[in-house]
This record gives structure tokens, sequence and C-alpha cells, in this order.
């Protein structure tokens, strides 16, 4: 995966403003794809491309058990986030949806990483190349049963 | 272990689980909305589009559905939403639909313990994120998309990494000018929005025997906004007897061992605590409200699962009763059966006469959706949860979040008020 990253150096951004609770009402993910970081930056949806990245800090996605908030990232263009921590709920609806992929890095990754950054990564090597900086950052690995998870496909395809 | 570890070693069929272990627990209840619900129902159809043939649900029985979050319906997609939920219902036999102008209905979470529908030492699986609530219990209740929600559906099962637990210990007497809520925003606020990430937040101590369980459920409601996994407490008299009172079901309350083991323990004085809001735009951005200086209010709002429970309604009448609201007073109780209480016990007169309106049980303001959002600019003082930027309307709205007793306070001087003020 190769792409441009949309940095937002800010923790705990919420659910709530990844999609705001008045589109809750809406299933058609492209519908809610247009709406996607409303609460947070405007002009989101327009700069993104398929496959980018979105960078943040602590406590990604927290408040509500929206799944709505994956699925508008997703459909918005956003193939992973990587942030220094994740809310639980976001991080299972990713990973259980199979929607986008929730990559911990560490301080010093966040702190090199620049907007606009063309970011490679790679999770078999467990490493974040960046090649604008060109720099290499290791991710933290995902246990082995969401690595699993990821592999299948979502929770759905899982066979315990 | 934990009651936590107990209740989780117990569903998964192991004689021992430590924080840590990975597991598949089997799930007693669960629960699904009008957001979640829709949610559910469009994976099944993927599925069933991919060929897979959805006849049967898990355990019809074990499930069960409310509406709650865009109904009364706001508009027309909303109410297809409710069309898809009664079409679902229908389809797999679930009994237990608390459907919107249908007898009992009302917020999930407040149904959850109003109508005994978890018991203690079971595990409760929710669409929605302050499934916590119900750990008040001592039920280990928690939170999930809707793509979890199905599997549970499909698999009566789900995967767990077992939480280390955090101890709150909350000693002394609740003083009458405090609440439940000053207690948890001050949690929150002395341990940030994370502190529960991945975790268990568990409360004991002779502030929490006292306790009634409605101050109990706000309580474990907003471990959410600590991002826990989970918050429980364990059953006591008090506990059981809630229960009894609501259901002829049998069950097995689980308690610790007394050598369980804590990731960290926290030991408060609630009796030194003084009544709180948290400021825009986090539930953590505590103020002491007598070191707030004047913030007028355009609204003060008394709802949702967090706060429109009978005992809400009932602290909050008794600083409203006689006075005039100064400020738009909205009141819409939790659950039908609630607000037939308040009104057969004179509170919703109470509210009426203030000048204040009273609404059906919803989500609605809530989280912004409908049933009276703010504007821009506009200043509102709330029982509810949180105050993300946006969350109750406009994206320039403020929202200060307080207890009941703060609330109502504010809404007869116009300002918030510290209730020991309005005496």
């Amino acid at each position: 995966m190769k792409a441009i990253v949309h940095k937002y150096e800010m923790d705990n951004i919420d659910t709530d403003v990844i999609i705001p609770g008045p589109y809750l009402k809406i299933m058609d993910p492209d519908e809610l794809a247009k709406h996607a970081m409303e609460g947070l930056d405007k002009d989101f949806v327009g700069k993104v491309n398929r496959g980018d990245f979105v960078v943040a800090g602590e406590n990604f996605g927290c408040g509500s058990s929206r799944e709505h908030a994956p699925i508008a990232l997703k459909h918005a263009g956003i193939t992973a986030v990587l942030a220094l921590s994740f809310a639980r709920i976001f991080y299972r609806n990713s990973v259980d949806g199979a929607h986008l992929l929730p990559i911990e890095i560490d301080r010093d990754a966040y702190e090199n990483i620049s907007d606009k950054d063309q970011l490679e990564v790679d999770i078999n090597k467990g490493e974040v190349n960046n090649l604008t900086k060109n720099k290499i950052y290791k991710m933290k690995p995902f246990p082995e049963l969401i690595r699993k998870i990821i592999d299948v496909g979502g929770l759905l395809n899982y066979t315990p | 272990m934990t009651i936590t570890e107990k209740i989780l070693a117990r569903a998964s069929g192991n004689d021992k689980v430590s924080s840590g272990d990975v597991i598949f627990a089997n799930v007693d209840k669960v629960m699904l909305h009008d957001v979640s619900g829709p949610g559910v129902m469009t994976i099944f159809n993927d599925l069933e589009k991919k060929g897979r043939k959805i006849e049967k649900i898990w355990d019809p029985s074990r499930v069960w559905v409310s509406e709650d979050h865009f109904v009364p319906s706001v508009d027309k997609l909303a109410a297809q939403n409710i069309v898809l939920v009664q079409n679902f219902v229908k389809k797999f036999g679930i009994e237990k639909h608390f459907k919107y102008g249908l007898g009992q209905y009302g917020i999930c979470h407040t149904l959850s313990h109003e109508e005994a529908l978890v018991l203690p030492g079971e595990v409760y699986v929710g669409g929605d994120s302050h499934t916590n609530t119900t750990g008040a219990i001592g039920a280990f209740a928690t939170g999930m998309g809707h793509t979890d929600v199905a599997y549970v559906l499909l698999n009566g099962k789900i995967w767990f990494r077992v939480p280390e637990t955090i101890l709150f210990k909350m000693e002394g007497n609740i003083p009458d000018y405090l609440m439940a809520k000053d207690v948890i925003l001050n949690i929150i606020a002395d341990h940030g929005t994370d502190i529960g990430n991945y975790k268990t937040i568990q409360f004991n101590g002779s502030a929490i025997s006292n306790m009634p369980m409605d101050e109990r459920f706000t309580l474990t409601n907003m471990t959410t906004e600590a991002g826990a996994k989970n918050g429980i407490i364990e059953p006591d008299q008090t506990t059981i007897d809630y229960v009894n009172e609501r259901s002829n079901a049998t069950f097995t309350p689980v308690f610790g061992d007394s050598d369980a083991e804590f990731t960290d323990v926290h030991t408060y004085d609630v009796e030194k605590m003084e009544p709180i809001v948290a400021k825009p735009f986090s539930p953590a951005n505590r103020a002491i409200v007598r070191e707030l200086g004047s913030i007028p209010i355009d609204k003060a709002y008394i709802g949702s699962c967090t706060g429109a429970k009978y005992t809400d309604l009932v602290e909050a009448a008794k600083i409203i009763k006689g006075n005039k609201v100064k400020a738009r007073t909205e009141v819409l109780p939790a659950a039908q059966s609630i607000y037939r209480r308040a009104l057969k016990d004179g509170l919703i007169s109470i509210f009426m006469d203030a000048g204040a309106v009273v609404g059906p049980p919803t989500c609605g303001a809530c989280c912004g959706a409908h049933m009276g959002v703010l504007a821009k600019d506009e200043v509102c003082v709330s029982t509810t949860n949180r105050n993300f930027p946006g969350r109750m309307g406009h994206i320039g709205s403020k929202t200060y979040l307080a207890s009941p007793k703060v609330v109502a306070a504010s809404a007869i001087t116009g300002v918030i008020t510290d209730p020991r003020d309005v005496r």
C-alpha cells in the first residue's frame, strides 16, 4: 500500500466528528463517505484519493460504537489509519468489518510524518516506509487473532 | 479472578482466564436498535447476495430490539429503517421488540435494566457504546459495532481480549448537592478519556453501597467516556431487590475473589467533591460550578440514558418545583415506564408548571439527531454524556455536561448554577 498522508495532529478524534449523528440513519456507504470527517475538516472528502492514509494522535475513534465511522472513512478512500492509539470499538469495527487497517505507530514516527508525505505500509514486514522523508518506522504488530481476522477479510469469514 | 474475569471464564468454558487472554465467549443477551439494527440487516443482505442463506439466528429468545435513536421517526429514511427493523424482528421471531407507540419503549440502555432484560452474571453485547450502563447490575456488558452484533446473532459467541481491571473505591456519603454524575465526571477529569481503553472499570466502596441503582447506572454508563470496555459493580442486596422487582427469572450473582488482581486502585472521598460540569468539548474538561463565572444558557436538557432515569427526574423536580424556568428546558424521560411513573407521581406537572416542555423518550437530542438540537453559538447544560464538537447540534454549539441537579438549578436561574445556590 503506497499513498498520501492526511495528518490531524490531535488526540481523541471522536466518531461524532468522523461521521456526525444525523447521518447514522444512512446505510449507503458511498452516501456516508460524502460526510466523512465533516465535523473536523470540511475539505477532507475533496482531498482524499483512493488508498490514502489518515495519521492522528491518541485514542482515535473514541465515542460511539457507530461502525459508520470506519465505513465512511473507507468509502472516502482511506485504507489505513495510523495513530498513537485507538479507542477499542473503532479498532474492533475496523478489523472485524474489514473496513480499514488500524495501525499503531510510536511517537517518533507520529512526529516525523508530515501532512502530504507519501508512505508505503507493509504489514507483513511490520513497517511503514516514509518515501518522502526516506525513513522507515516500525508499526506495533497486530495481535495473533487480529492478524488472522485481517487475513481472511473480516470476522464473518473467520472460523475459530 | 475479578468479577469480569469470572464471568468471562464461565462464558468461555474455562476454569480460569487472565487479563490479556484472547477468548471466544458465549453471549447470553444481545441488543440491536434502529441504528445498529439496519447495519446488521445490511450485512445479512450482503451475505445472502454471496450465497449464504440465513433463515434463522442463533437464539431469538436472547435477542432484544429497541427503537430509540431516530424515533418518533425524524424523516422518511428513519421511518424506512423502522420498517426494516420490524421486518427483521418478524422474520427471525424476536419477541422482545420495544416498539415506539406500542406500549413500553425507550432508550435501549434504560430498558436493559428497567425491564431486567439482562441479569447479574450474564455476558451482554449491545450494538451501542453505552451498553456499559448495564454492568451496574453485575453483568459483563459491552458495546460493539454492527459487524460484531451480526456475528453474535449468527454464532452466539464473540471474541474478547480479557481486560485488566481498574478499581475505583468510592468512600463516604454522597452529599445532597451531588449526584453520581459529579462522581464520574471527576473520575474522567482526573484520569482522562482513555484511562479505561481495553480495560474494565469497577466501582466499590461505601458510597456505592449507599447508592440507588439509578445512580449506579450513571457511573457505569459513563465508563464509556473513560474509554472502558465495560464498567461493573458487584451485586449486593440493592441489586438483587432491583432485579427481583422486575423479573421472575433466576440468576446466579457472580463476585470477584478476595485475591482478585487490579492493575490500579484509586480511592476517592466523595464527600470532598463539588458540583461540577464538563465544559465543551470533552467529558474530561472539568470546572467546579461555583468557579465557573456567569455562563448564561440557551437550553437546559434533561434526557438520555445517562440523565433521564426516574431518580434523575425526581432530583431535578425537587429543585424546579414552584419555580419558573428562565431558559428553554426540555425533559425527555428515558423510557415510557419512567414517563408514566413521573406522570403518576406529579413530576411532569412540576416540569410543565415551571414552563418546561416534556417530550417522548428518544436518544434524539443527545446525539444531535432531532427533537431539540442546538443552533450555532447556543449554550446547553445537559444531563447527557458527550459534549464533542457538534454532538448535540451545530458544530458551533456548546454543551456543558452536568448532573440533573445542576441542570435543574441552571434551568431556573438561566445561568449554570450550583444546586446549593438556589435553596
